[in-house]
């Protein structure tokens, strides 16, 4: 399954989709930075909480699909810029992290 | 042995929200070389762990990235408050990270055994209160 394909799912949100056709191998959930860092894999969803700047690197440097911002986080105008320049693309969703998994568990 | 390539960075310790630029910008370089996509994770992983550690522990530094025929060389050199038992800060989940950092999401204590996990060799060379050295290799 592609980032589009998630992304017209009517439970999750584009912020922004630079990269739509990217391949989604799996999904990993978490919040430390660098934890996140060493163990999610290439093409990964990343479902997490954490919306600052440092996320943008994170998500380019572990080279995950699409980070998807779980119970309606919400992210900065100029956070989003840059991740469109990065070629990050960015879900959001009313779910917590649970469910999200769950939902794209049952879809790939 | 002389390098094929080099790339230098100055990493701005001041500058939180653009700290991961000189890993960024080596994951690009990496791609234009046409390095096989694990290969470029990898030195990209360990890069901004370091990069990152710089910014937050030792007020920047630079780095440098050196490429060989059979090996990829990361140099991260700053002139920071250096660490004191290097056994201890290489273990998961120690981290000395302040509250404002941690609430940004670091300070797991997982940089440097990520580091150490992505790499085929690494070494840190540190005096407190001069600076610490880490030189990373991962093989081509
Ligand atoms: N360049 C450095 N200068 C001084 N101290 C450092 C440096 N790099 C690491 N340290 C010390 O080693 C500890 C462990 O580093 P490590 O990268 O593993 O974890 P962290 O940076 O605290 O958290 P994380 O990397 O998970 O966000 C740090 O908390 C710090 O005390
Ligand atoms: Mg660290």
């Amino acid at each position: 399954m592609t980032v589009y394909e998630l992304s017209q799912n009517s439970q999750f949100n584009v912020l922004c989709l630079p990269e739509p056709e990217r391949e989604i191998s799996g999904v990993y959930i978490g919040d430390l930075l660098s934890w996140v860092m060493g163990r999610a894999q290439g093409d990964n969803v990343w479902i997490t909480i954490m919306s600052n700047i440092n996320v943008i690197a994170v998500a380019s440097l572990s080279d995950v699909s699409c980070v998807l911002l779980a119970e309606d986080v919400t992210l900065e105008e100029n956070i989003l810029k840059t991740a469109i320049e990065k070629g990050i693309n960015i879900l959001s969703t009313p779910l917590a992290a649970y469910e999200t998994a769950i939902k794209i568990s049952g879809m790939i | 042995m002389s390098e094929l390539l080099n790339f230098h960075f100055d990493v701005d310790g001041n500058d939180f929200t653009s700290a991961g630029q000189a890993s960024i910008q080596i994951k690009k370089n990496l791609r234009r070389l046409g390095l096989d996509p694990e290969t470029i994770r990898r030195v990209s992983i360990a890069m901004y762990e370091g990069e990152i550690n710089m910014v937050i522990h030792a007020h920047g530094g630079e780095a440098d990235v050196n490429i060989y025929e059979n090996y990829i060389e990361i140099i991260l050199k700053d002139n920071g408050p250096g660490i004191k038992n290097i056994e201890q800060a290489m273990q998961e989940g120690f981290s000395t990270a302040p509250d404002q950092i941690r609430s940004l999401g670091f300070g797991a204590g997982m940089g440097l055994p990520n580091m150490k996990r992505y790499t085929d060799y690494m070494k840190i060379e540190s005096e407190v209160g001069k600076g610490t050295t880490v030189t990373m290799r991962v093989d081509i």
